[in-house]
């Protein structure tokens, strides 16, 4: 086999795969990368084969696991702690999750589209009041999701700036230090804000959390902390990038956003394909538990394996001329969101407010455009969700 | 044609729901349920697709 690639690298175009990861679409299904401690994992990024091991049980997502793989050097603290959701299999992951799903199901989402749009609608009035220019991030593509998941959890809004930095040093850091204290501080916001939701219940999902599961022991309180906290995170970090990135996506595709314009019917479907075209939690990680037989070649137990998204995504025998943005494919079936157990537990709003976002957005500023030329407007390292750092914008 | 559920798989992704209405939807507890009277799939031709879409294979249909 030819040399490993390293994992992970940066994009080249902030809504293309990095093109130094394309040797591994060569020798797909299955090829191996490298970690940056020299540890070899495997690299999925067969859409077929991604499906078949992503519903697999020996695939676990127990990070404690010593042979967890850990892809940057200050991620390494993340085997330290228990990550509920994210970080357990079943049948924990399943009691867990269970005691979430009915607020995310897609009646409960779509009751919240009126707050949704008006949340859409006012930020869209102070940037059009105020501008232009606007810089799209911290105008609309964060406080957008951020407000929306305040609400659904029951998180004061009041408190943003230091959640949303928080979470940022979290999951980007620079230093491990920034990482580990970054989680320490928002565990200790969350054990406060439980602590407050006992004495006073309010409305959200997390006040019926402490209210129904904390004292009759269904959860741990720091168990619920932590939920809490990949919950908020989670809630808006994701949508955020998928709105600044899908945004500069749709103003370098004229052709599409157009056609979408003029036909507002395919946004649901617009929305999929920016999901599969975007993949931006490009790379999902899992150990091993017991050998599994998969494209003809072995995965050992104790071995990592990295589900290359945004290659899996442009799995050419599962999406015709794959590196195209196309309205007219079915995007069905991408694995934005993952698959399996762990497959996103938000994606129904996800998507609502993506579509309301979109929508509103290209609908009521028609002359929208980049205030920068494209290739200076800075995006996120790879290891990282992929989106835009910043996106200035004018009309 | 027969749908059969299995809800101690089901995670309540919504997927079935999302993707064939007119014959998914989701209890009050988030999982997946058939609606009345669709329980044959209705000749519905997304069936298919939502039972592929479904992230847990918790979906069978079987051809009477």
């Amino acid at each position: 086999m030819s040399e490993a690639v390293s994992f992970p690298q940066d994009r080249t175009c902030p809504y293309h795969p990095p093109t130094a990861y394309q040797p591994l679409r060569e020798q797909g299904p299955l090829a191996k990368v490298t970690l940056y401690d020299g540890r070899a994992v495997w690299a999925v990024t067969g859409h077929a084969e991604a499906r078949t091991l992503l519903v697999d049980p020996r695939l676990s997502s127990d990070r404690q696991n010593p042979a967890f793989p850990i892809p940057m050097e200050r991620l390494a603290g993340i085997r330290r702690v228990k990550s509920p959701l994210i970080g357990v299999d079943d049948p924990e992951h399943n009691t867990q999750r269970r005691m979430l799903i009915p607020s995310f199901s897609v009646k409960r989402i779509a009751a919240m589209r009126p707050e949704i749009q008006r949340i859409v609608d006012e930020l869209i009035d102070r940037m059009l009041a105020q501008g232009p220019p606007a810089e799209l991030v911290s105008a609309f593509a964060l406080p957008v999701p951020s407000m929306v998941i305040c609400a659904l959890l029951g998180v004061p809004y009041a408190d943003h700036e230091f959640f949303e930095e928080e979470s940022r040093r979290l999951l980007r850091g620079p230093s491990a230090q920034d990482t580990d204290d970054a989680r320490l501080r928002l565990e200790e916001y969350f054990s406060e804000l439980v602590a407050r939701k006992e004495k006073d219940r309010g409305e959200g999902l997390l006040d019926d959390l402490v209210a129904e599961r904390l004292h009759n022991g269904d959860l741990e309180r720091e168990e619920l902390v932590r939920m809490a906290m990949i919950l908020l995170i989670a809630g808006h970090e994701t949508t955020a990038n998928m709105i600044s990135l899908g945004t500069f996506a749709l103003l370098e595709h004229p052709e599409q956003l157009a056609q979408l314009r003029s036909n507002d019917s395919l946004m649901p479907t617009a929305v999929e394909e920016l999901l599969r075209f975007l993949s931006i939690a490009d790379g999902m990680l899992r150990v091993a538990t017991d050998d599994v037989e998969i494209a003809g070649r072995t995965i050992r137990a104790g071995d990592g394996v990295m589900l290359a998204t945004s290659l899996i995504n442009r799995d050419g025998s599962a999406y015709a001329d794959p590196d195209a943005l196309d309205w007219d494919r079915s995007a069905r079936h991408h694995v934005g969101f993952g698959f399996g157990i762990h497959q996103c537990l938000g994606q129904n709003l996800a998507r609502t407010e993506m579509e309301i976002a979109f929508r509103s957005l290209f609908r009521r500023i028609p002359g929208l455009r980049l205030a920068a030329p494209a290739e200076e407007i800075p995006f996120k390292p790879g290891g990282t969700l992929q989106g835009m750092v910043e996106l200035p914008l004018a009309w | 044609m027969r749908i059969t559920i299995d809800k101690d798989v089901c995670i309540g992704a919504g997927q079935c729901a999302l993707t064939a209405p007119g014959v998914f939807t989701q209890d009050d507890d988030g999982f997946s349920a058939l609606l009345p009277g669709r329980e044959d799939g209705a000749g519905d031709p997304l069936l298919r697709e939502a039972t592929r879409a479904c992230p847990v294979q918790a979906i069978d249909v079987a051809e009477d």
